[in-house]
């Protein structure tokens, strides 16, 4: 324990980094998620805006980034940020590889809570005279929030597990902290230490979106 | 004048699968709306009447025919300009289709919102709406904490705020039970009454084309097989279908199987006699029967009324002197249609 009280700046600094790559991750990546989500589901055969081209597209890209694990697509991902000018090994990338994972596993969440909103009332606005588009910004994404806000905060969890491993490319998150002073140290106390910051982390964000999607479905 | 004119009109869906055959929903159907008037169309599940009430609407784009709304044909128009028709058709449905995302008030804004009226006319519309509809004290209340009547009411409300001049109603009580239907079907006849509104209802249910309706609709496999006034259609009906529905509403001559039941306790001879006129007084019919000391019972049928005229079908148990049986029915034949049941 004592270990564990001298690391304290590198805890800080593994906390810091968690949480901005998270944020960061969640923010951009659900942004981007909920556009192709979004696009995903319109575009169907009996969708409101359907396209064959679009809808077969994206689910080839989708289905062929998901798969990837995440520990290989930071790396694979590497020569791309530095072709951007953003070092392989840097948090710059680390925030690149964590929109890259979650942007395509919210997509598939994002269209899953739109197909569960009625049709019945898209047909309904349709019938009030609302465009295509305004159907989508101003019932189908409304109708959904709840269960989106809910669909966020289990990708989330997803999120701050990909924080962790970008540990191994030297970014200092509390992954990192965990594998070079816990598991190279040969120091169990760490690694558990680095995992418990990590499940409160999660447990304060799911106990937050909870409360948020119970306040938007009034139940 | 009419309101809403179809011409030949055909929606053809493709097949849902690949290979399969595709789904003719509505076939040649030629109808004509008037201004003012309440139509039913009534059609067992699958018979296309949700379909073609979408065409109106330009939901469903037709597949041929001419379609005209208010004078225009809605099939030369583009979708921009079928947003524009679909402000002057209200449309309320089967489970009311409210936004929970919104409160009441808010769903009767958003067809304000879409037809861009300004926000300072909100307040004043939106309240008038509420208190036509009954709910001024609901204006605040989520769609989950109304009764399913209540939803209805938002719904008619949300269909009336953009002041349409045709309200379409899908199967709009069916989920609703019979008392609160009643109310829904009260506030639909003020609508069509105080606000001039031309309403196209679509139900499976005689009672509701009964109370509302002028004139009726039937369809069946996408055709309309019989169409008329209200009472024509319900004290006349001529093809099968529309038996099926009328017999709902009122027992006509007794099929075989009722005709089974009935025979098990009455042994007499049984005339089924049609009353669709108001010349013939049941009254003078029964003297004919009573004066020449034949013995009746009534074990079958019944008599309905549509706006103050009534119509329906006695079926009698005669006993008596065969002789004078026989004089009875000839004489009461030529006063109304009678059927010998046997």
């Amino acid at each position: 324990m004592d270990r564990v009280w001298e690391l304290r700046p590198e805890f800080v600094e593994g906390l810091i980094v968690t949480l901005r790559l998270a944020a960061g991750g969640l923010l951009i990546g659900g942004a981007l998620g909920l556009l192709i989500g979004t696009a995903l589901y319109v575009s169907r055969t009996r969708g409101i805006l359907p396209s064959r081209p679009v809808s077969l597209g994206l689910n080839v890209a989708v289905n062929f980034m998901r798969p990837i694990p995440f520990v290989l697509l930071a790396i694979a991902l590497q020569p791309v940020s530095r072709w951007f000018g953003i070092s392989g090994i840097s948090e710059g990338h680390a925030l690149v590889a964590v929109v890259f994972g979650s942007t395509f596993g919210i997509a598939r969440i994002v269209e899953q809570n739109l197909v569960a909103v009625d049709p019945g009332v898209l047909e309904a606005a349709r019938a009030m005279g609302a465009s295509r588009w305004r159907v989508v910004w101003t019932v189908l994404l409304p109708e959904a929030r709840g269960s989106l806000i809910l669909g966020f905060t289990y990708a989330l969890v997803a999120i701050v597990d990909m924080t962790a491993i970008v540990g191994i490319i030297g970014v200092h998150s509390l992954g990192y902290v965990a594998l070079t002073y816990g598991l190279r140290q040969f120091d169990w106390t760490v690694t558990a230490v680095a995992i418990l910051v990590i499940i409160v982390i999660v447990q304060i964000g799911q106990f937050a979106g909870n409360a948020w999607a119970r306040r938007v479905l009034r139940r | 004048m009419t309101l809403i004119e179809l011409q030949g009109v055909s929606k053809t869906f493709p097949p849902t699968r690949k290979g399969g055959d595709p789904v003719h929903a509505v076939r040649d159907v030629d109808l004509s709306v008037e201004a003012g008037e309440i139509v039913g169309i009534v059609g067992y599940s699958g018979a296309g009447k949700s379909t073609l009430v979408r065409l109106v609407n330009a939901l469903e784009p037709t597949t041929s025919g001419r379609l005209l709304v208010d004078g225009t044909d809605l099939t030369t128009l583009r979708e921009r300009q079928l947003q524009k028709v679909r402000l002057g058709i209200g449309m309320i449905f089967q489970q009311f289709n409210l936004l929970q995302s919104r409160t009441v008030w808010g769903n009767v804004a958003y067809p304000l919102e879409v037809a861009k009226v300004p926000k300072a006319e909100h307040q004043r519309r939106i309240s008038d709406l509420l208190t036509f509809v009954g709910l001024a004290d609901k204006a605040h209340a989520w769609p989950e904490e109304l009764s399913g009547g209540q939803k209805q009411r938002v719904g008619i409300a949300r269909a009336l705020a953009t002041s349409p001049k045709i309200l379409l109603a899908d199967e709009a009580t069916s989920a609703l039970d019979p008392e609160t239907t009643v109310e829904v079907l009260r506030l639909l006849k003020k609508v069509n009454t105080e606000l001039g509104i031309t309403i196209v209802v679509i139900t499976h249910e005689m009672d509701v084309v009964k109370t509302i309706a002028d004139r009726v609709v039937v369809m069946e496999q996408g055709r309309i097989v019989e169409q008329g006034p209200v009472f024509d259609i319900f004290s006349a009906p001529q093809e099968q279908a529309t038996r099926r529905f009328v017999s709902t509403l009122v027992d006509a001559v007794p099929d075989a199987v009722a005709l089974e039941g009935l025979r098990r306790t009455h042994s007499g001879r049984l005339l089924t006699l049609s009353f669709r006129d108001e010349s013939v007084s049941q009254s003078a019919v029964f003297a004919e029967i009573i004066g020449r000391g034949v013995e009746f019972e009534l074990v079958f049928g019944g008599i309905e009324d549509v706006r103050g005229r009534s119509f329906g079908h006695l079926t009698l148990e005669l006993r008596g002197d065969p002789a004078a049986v026989d004089e009875a029915v000839a004489a009461v034949t030529a006063l109304v249609e009678t059927t010998e049941v046997a």
